[in-house]
C-alpha cells in the first residue's frame, strides 16, 4: 500500500481513540532505525520515542499495557513494535498541553484520531497544540482494527479466544479460536456505553442497536452492605444485561458468533465468563461468545492503520 | 370501621385480628357482607383483595294493570288514569370488587393467617394473562398510549375486536416478557433481572430514600444530564454519521465515574429511572421484533401510572423500534393478577359467559400517584384504589351492521381532548345536579331516608366531577356519555334506580290518550304531507327530554306544554324534503329503531312512524334500554306501551301478532348508545331479519354518540338540539333539528 513511498510517511506513527472515559493510544516504535537515521532524528522525535518506550506509566494516570505489545511487525516496509497506551479522557487537556510544550506540531505528522473526543477536542488540538486532527469514523476504525490485529496474531498466539466450561472454575479453559472466516459476526463493543454491530464483510456492516447501559460506575458506598458485594452484584447485573441484549440482537440478525470487545472486559474475567455462559445457556449452545486479547484498543489500531493508508 | 373489614379478611373471625387491621371508611369495602367468594393477594408492597358479591338493590318494576281497568289508580294531580303500575322491588345483581392498598394497613401478625392463593410462578403468570385478556375484552378504554408532550397525555384506544397477539411486559421486581397468542396460549419468552427492584434497590443505595414512590418523586424533579454522559459530552455535539442526537445518553451514570463531586439525589434517581426504563424498552423491542409483534402492554408495580415512568418507557420504545412498536399501558394494570386469580376461582360461575361493565361509582379511576396532583382524591380514599365491575346478565356484542367494528368510536366529542367542551359540560352537569337530587327525592316520597341518600348521591357525583376536572382521563376518554353514565351509576349506588319512573308513567298515560287523534289527523293527510308530518312528529316528540335543562325547565313551569307546542319550537324543519326520499324507494326489509324518551316521544313520535313503516310492508325492530336512564323508555315500559297501542290500533296489533313488529332490549342502561356493546339477542335478530335501515333517535344516541358512526346499511340519525351551547357550536339555534340520512356507498 505504501511500498516505495514509505519514506514519505514521517515518524512518529500514532493512532488515537478518544472515548467518553478513556483515551487509547497506539504507537509504532521502529526497531530498524539505522545509525544515520538515528543521527538525523530530530531531538523532539527521539525524546518522544524514548519517553514512550522506556516507561510503563506516564504521569499519574497514563499506563502502557506492556503485556499487549506486538513485537516485530512489518508495516510500510518498517519493522517495529506496536505499543498500547491508555489514560483517562479527563486528562486530555493535559495531554494536548504536553504536545504543545514538546512542539509536537514541528514534526509535521498527521494525527489520526477516532472516537467522540476526536470531534470534541479538535478545536483544542488546533488552538493549543497547533495540530490538525484527521478525524475518522469510530465504527470503521473498530472493525478495521479487529480484522488487522486478528490477522497478525498475538506474537505467535491467537488473538481470538473463547471459554470452555465457563461456569466451572476448575475446568474453565481459555482456548484459541480461529477467526479466519469471520463473517457474519456480531461485534459488541462495551465501552462507556455499548454499541452492537452486525458485520457481513470488511466494509459491509450496520449498527444494530446501542445502549447507554454499559460500564456504569458509581462512587456510592454503603456501610450495611460490603463494597465487594455491591460491586460484584452491579457487575453481574450489567454483564447479564449486555449478554441478553447481545443475544437478542444475534437472534434478530441470525448471526451465531458474537465478539465482545471494549475496555469493560479488561481484567474482567468474571464478566467474560458470565457472557460466555449466558450466551451458551440461553441459546442452547447456538451462540458462541468470543473475546479478543487487545480488548479496548481496536479503534486506536484502526485509526493508526488509516494513517498508514493515507501515505 | 375496623370490624367490618376484619370480619371479611380473617377466616376465623378471631377478634384479636380485627383490631390489627385498620380499614378506611365503609365506602371502600362496599357490599362486603354479601361477599360470595374472595381472593386475596398479599404482595411485597401491595395487598389486593377481590370479592364477588350479590348486591341487593332497588329496582323499579312496571306492571300492566288488569284489563278490566277497575283497579287503575288515578294520578292525584291530573286525575288521569295511569297506564301501568310501578313497584319498587328488591333485586339481586352481581358485581366484583377489587381493592388495592399498601401493606401499611396490615400489621405483621395478620399476614400468616391469610393464605396466599397464588404460589407458583406459572400460576402467577396464568392469573396475570387471564386478567389482562379479561380487561382488554371487557373494559372500554382500558388501553392507553402515553404522550407526555401532547395536550392529552393519555391516548385511550378503542377496544379492538381481536386483542391477540400481544406482548405483555410485566415489570415487578424483575421483568417478565410474555407473548400472548390466544385466550389460553401464552409463552414466557424472556425476562430480565433489571426491573423495579433494581430501581428501588440501587435507588435506595444512591439516595438513601427507602420508599419507592419517594424515589419516583425525586426522579421527577431530577436532571439526568448532570449524571449521565451524553453523546454531546463525548463528541462535543451530535454524532452526525450515525444520526445520534447530542442529547442522547451515551453512558448512564457515565459522568459520575470521573467527576469528583457530589451528585444530587434527584439527578441520580432520574438517571437510574432512565437507565432502567431504557433498558427494559430496548429488551422489549428486541423481543417484539423477534416475534413480529407490534403491541406491547406494560404492567407491574414499577409502572403504577407514574407519568415519569410511562414517559421514559414510551420514549425508549419509540426510539428503539423507530415507531414500529407501540408502548401501551392499562388503566387497571395493578389489578390484573387479582382479576385473573379471581376468574380462576370463580370458574363455576362462568364469568367469561357474561359481559361486564366498569362501575364508575365504585371505581376510584386512574389517578396520578403523586399526592400533589390530586390532594382531594387522596384525602378521600387514602392509599386505597378501587375497581368495581358489574356483571351484566346478558352478553354484549357488536351491532352486525357496523361498517368497521375495529375503528368504531361511539363518542362524538372527546372531552379529554377538547378543553373548552370539557369545561362547559362539567359545569353543565354541576348545575344540573340540584335538579337531579330533587328529582331523586321526589321519586321516593314514601322513603324515610330518601333525603339522606339523595344528599350522599350529590356528594359522590360532585366529587366525581371534581376529580374529572383535575384528571379528565381518570376513567378513560371523558365524554358526555361517561358523565351521564357516571351519574346513573351514582344514583344506583344510593338506591335511586329510576328517579323518573313516575314522570314516565304520567307522560305515557297522557300520550296514550292522545294517540288515536294523532293517528286520525295523520291518516287524513296526503302521502307527501303525511311523510313530512311523520318526521316532524318524530322530531317534536324528541323535544320531551328531561335530561336537557332547557326542556325540563319548560316542562316544570308550563304543564300544558304538549306535542303541538313542541312542533312550534322546532327550528329548521321547513326544508326537510329528505323525509320523503327515505320513504320513496321500495320498502325496506326491516328497520331497527333505537328509541329515546318515554311519553310523547315514543308514543306520538315513534309509533306513528313505525306504523307507517309497517303499512309499507317493512318489519320493525324497536330497541329500548334494558335498564332505566333519565326518562328514556325502558324495554319493560315499551312492552306495556305497545300492548296498549295495539289495543287501539289494528295495524300495530296485527304486526305484533305476526311478529313483524318486534320489541327488544339494547343491553344498555345509558342515555347514550354504544353500538359495540349491544344485547346479543338484538344482534341475532338484526341478522335474522336482514335489517337494512337503522334509525337512531335523540341527542344522547345520535349526537353525543354515533353522529359519525358508519353503518353498512341506510341509516337515519335524528334529534333535536336542546342545548344552546351545543347548538351554537354546531352553528344553529336551540331546538334546531338534526336529520342525518346516510346511504352507504356501494
Amino acid at each position: 500500500m505504501c511500498g516505495v513511498f514509505f519514506f514519505l510517511l514521517v515518524f512518529p506513527w500514532f493512532g488515537l481513540d478518544i472515548g467518553g472515559t478513556l483515551v487509547k493510544l497506539v504507537y509504532f516504535e521502529p526497531k530498524d532505525i539505522t545509525a544515520e537515521e538515528e543521527e538525523e532524528e530530530v531531538e523532539n522525535l527521539k525524546s518522544i520515542r524514548k519517553y514512550l518506550t522506556s516507561n510503563v506509566a506516564y504521569g499519574s494516570t497514563g499506563i502502557r499495557d506492556v503485556h499487549l505489545e506486538l513485537k516485530d511487525l512489518t508495516l510500510c516496509g518498517r519493522k517495529g513494535n506496536l505499543h498500547f497506551i491508555r489514560f483517562p479522557t479527563h486528562d486530555m487537556p493535559a495531554f494536548i498541553q504536553m504536545g504543545s510544550e514538546k512542539h509536537f506540531s514541528s514534526l509535521h505528522t498527521t494525527l489520526c484520531a477516532t472516537g467522540g473526543g476526536a470531534y470534541k477536542f479538535e478545536q483544542d488540538f488546533r488552538t493549543v497544540g497547533d495540530l490538525q486532527l484527521c478525524k475518522l469514523d469510530e465504527l470503521d476504525c473498530l472493525i478495521k482494527g479487529v480484522l488487522y490485529i486478528d490477522s497478525v496474531g498475538f506474537n505467535g498466539d491467537s488473538e481470538c479466544y473463547y471459554f470452555e466450561n465457563p461456569t466451572d472454575s476448575e475446568k474453565c479453559q481459555k482456548l484459541p479460536f480461529n477467526l479466519e472466516n469471520p463473517y457474519p459476526l456480531l461485534l459488541v463493543n462495551i465501552g462507556s456505553g455499548v454499541s452492537i454491530l452486525a458485520v457481513y464483510s470488511k466494509d459491509n456492516y450496520k449498527r444494530v442497536t446501542g445502549t447507554s447501559f454499559g460500564n456504569m460506575m458509581s462512587k456510592e458506598k454503603r456501610e450495611s452492605v460490603s463494597k465487594e458485594d455491591l460491586a460484584r452484584a452491579t457487575l453481574i447485573t450489567i454483564t447479564n444485561n449486555i449478554g441478553s441484549i447481545a443475544r437478542m440482537c444475534a437472534l434478530n440478525e441470525n448471526i451465531n458468533r458474537v465478539v465482545f470487545v471494549g475496555n469493560f472486559l479488561r481484567i474482567n474475567t468474571i464478566s467474560m465468563r458470565l457472557l460466555a455462559y449466558a450466551l451458551d445457556y440461553w441459546s442452547k449452545g447456538q451462540l458462541k461468545a468470543l473475546f479478543l486479547e487487545h480488548e479496548g484498543y481496536f479503534g486506536a489500531v484502526g485509526a493508526f492503520l488509516e494513517l498508514l493508508n493515507s501515505a | 370501621m375496623a370490624e367490618r373489614g376484619g370480619r371479611g379478611t380473617s377466616s376465623g373471625g378471631d377478634s384479636s385480628l380485627d383490631k390489627s387491621i385498620t380499614l378506611p371508611p365503609d365506602e371502600i369495602f362496599r357490599n362486603l357482607e354479601n361477599a360470595k367468594c374472595f381472593a386475596i393477594d398479599i404482595g411485597g408492597s401491595l395487598t389486593k383483595l377481590a370479592y364477588y358479591s350479590t348486591v341487593q338493590h332497588k329496582v323499579a318494576r312496571v306492571r300492566s294493570f288488569d284489563h278490566s281497568g277497575k283497579s287503575q289508580e288515578k294520578d292525584h294531580h291530573s286525575n288521569m288514569p295511569s297506564p301501568y303500575e310501578i313497584q319498587f322491588q328488591r333485586d339481586h345483581s352481581c358485581d366484583v370488587h377489587f381493592i388495592k392498598f399498601e401493606n401499611t394497613y396490615i400489621k405483621p401478625g395478620v399476614v400468616p393467617t391469610i393464605q396466599r392463593p397464588i404460589e407458583r410462578r406459572k400460576d402467577v403468570m396464568t392469573c396475570l394473562i387471564k386478567g389482562c385478556n379479561f380487561v382488554l375484552k371487557n373494559i372500554p378504554h382500558e388501553v392507553f398510549a402515553y404522550q407526555k408532550d401532547s395536550d392529552t397525555e393519555f391516548r385511550f384506544q378503542t377496544n379492538h375486536p381481536n386483542i391477540f397477539p400481544y406482548l405483555l411486559v410485566n415489570i415487578g421486581s424483575g421483568v417478565s416478557i410474555v407473548k400472548v397468542e390466544t385466550g389460553d396460549k401464552f409463552e414466557w419468552i424472556g425476562g430480565s433481572s433489571i426491573g423495579g427492584g433494581t430501581f428501588w434497590g440501587l435507588g435506595a443505595l444512591l439516595t438513601k430514600t427507602k420508599k419507592f414512590d419517594e424515589l419516583l418523586q425525586l426522579a421527577s424533579k431530577g436532571q439526568h444530564t448532570n449524571v449521565d454522559m451524553l453523546v454531546k459530552d463525548v463528541y462535543g455535539g451530535a454524532y452526525q454519521t450515525l444520526g445520534l442526537s447530542g442529547n442522547l445518553i451515551a453512558s448512564s451514570f457515565g459522568k459520575s465515574a470521573t467527576a469528583d463531586k457530589e451528585f444530587s439525589k434527584d439527578d441520580m434517581a432520574k438517571s437510574l429511572l432512565h437507565m432502567i426504563s431504557n433498558d427494559i424498552g430496548q429488551l422489549a423491542c428486541l423481543y417484539a421484533k423477534l416475534h413480529n409483534l407490534h403491541k406491547i402492554y406494560f404492567g407491574g408495580f414499577f409502572i403504577r401510572g407514574h407519568p415519569v415512568t410511562m414517559r421514559t418507557i414510551t420514549y425508549s420504545i419509540n426510539f428503539f423500534s423507530k415507531g414500529e412498536v407501540q408502548a401501551l399501558f392499562l388503566r387497571h394494570e395493578g389489578y390484573l393478577g387479582a382479576i385473573g386469580a379471581f376468574l380462576k376461582g370463580a370458574e363455576q360461575d362462568n364469568p367469561n359467559e357474561y359481559s361486564w361493565g366498569e362501575n364508575y361509582a365504585g371505581s376510584s379511576g386512574l389517578m396520578s400517584p403523586s399526592p400533589d396532583l390530586c390532594p382531594m382524591q387522596r384525602a378521600r380514599s387514602g392509599t386505597f384504589d378501587m375497581f368495581e365491575m358489574d356483571r351484566l346478565e346478558r352478553p354484549l356484542v357488536n351491532l352486525p351492521l357496523l361498517k368497521d367494528p375495529s375503528t368504531y368510536i361511539p363518542d362524538t366529542v372527546d372531552l379529554t381532548d377538547d378543553a373548552m367542551a370539557r369545561k362547559y359540560w362539567l359545569t353543565c352537569f354541576e348545575e344540573a345536579l340540584d335538579g337531579v337530587v330533587k328529582r331523586a327525592m321526589a321519586s321516593q316520597p314514601d322513603s324515610i331516608d330518601a333525603a339522606e341518600r339523595a344528599e350522599k348521591f350529590r356528594q359522590k357525583y360532585w366529587n366525581k366531577l371534581q376529580t374529572l376536572r383535575q384528571q379528565p382521563f381518570a376513567y378513560g376518554t371523558l365524554t358526555v356519555r361517561s358523565l351521564l353514565d357516571t351519574r346513573e351509576h351514582c344514583l344506583n349506588e344510593f338506591s335511586f334506580p329510576d328517579p323518573y319512573s313516575k314522570v314516565k308513567q304520567k307522560e305515557n298515560g297522557i300520550a296514550l290518550k292522545c294517540f288515536p287523534s294523532v293517528i286520525e289527523s295523520l291518516d287524513s293527510l296526503g302521502w307527501e304531507e303525511r311523510q313530512f308530518a311523520l318526521v316532524k312528529g318524530l322530531l317534536a316528540g324528541n323535544v320531551f327530554d328531561w335530561g336537557a335543562k332547557a326542556v325540563s325547565e319548560v316542562l316544570e313551569s308550563e304543564p300544558q306544554f304538549g306535542f303541538e307546542e313542541a312542533k312550534e319550537k322546532l327550528q329548521g324543519i321547513e326544508n326537510h324534503s329528505v323525509a320523503s326520499c327515505l320513504c320513496e324507494g321500495p320498502p325496506h326489509k326491516c328497520a331497527l329503531i333505537f328509541a329515546d324518551n318515554s311519553g310523547i316521544d315514543i308514543i306520538l313520535g315513534v309509533f306513528p312512524f313505525v306504523r307507517e313503516l309497517l303499512s309499507r310492508g317493512s318489519e320493525v325492530i324497536l330497541a329500548c334500554n334494558s335498564g332505566p336512564a333519565l326518562n328514556d323508555v325502558t324495554y319493560s315500559e315499551s312492552l306495556i306501551v305497545t300492548e296498549r297501542i295495539a289495543a287501539m290500533d289494528p295495524i300495530i296489533q296485527s304486526a305484533l301478532m305476526e311478529e313483524r313488529l318486534l320489541l327488544v332490549q339494547t343491553g344498555s342502561s345509558s342515555p347514550c348508545l354504544d353500538l359495540s356493546r349491544l344485547d346479543k339477542g338484538l344482534a341475532l335478530l338484526v341478522r335474522e331479519r336482514k335489517t337494512d335501515l337503522v334509525i337512531i333517535e335523540g341527542m344522547g344516541r345520535a349526537i353525543h354518540t354515533n353522529y359519525y358512526a358508519a353503518l353498512q346499511c341506510e341509516s337515519l340519525k335524528l334529534a333535536v338540539i336542546k342545548n344552546s351551547w351545543l347548538a351554537d357550536r354546531l352553528g344553529g339555534k336551540i331546538f334546531s333539528v338534526i336529520f342525518k340520512y346516510e346511504v352507504p356507498l356501494k
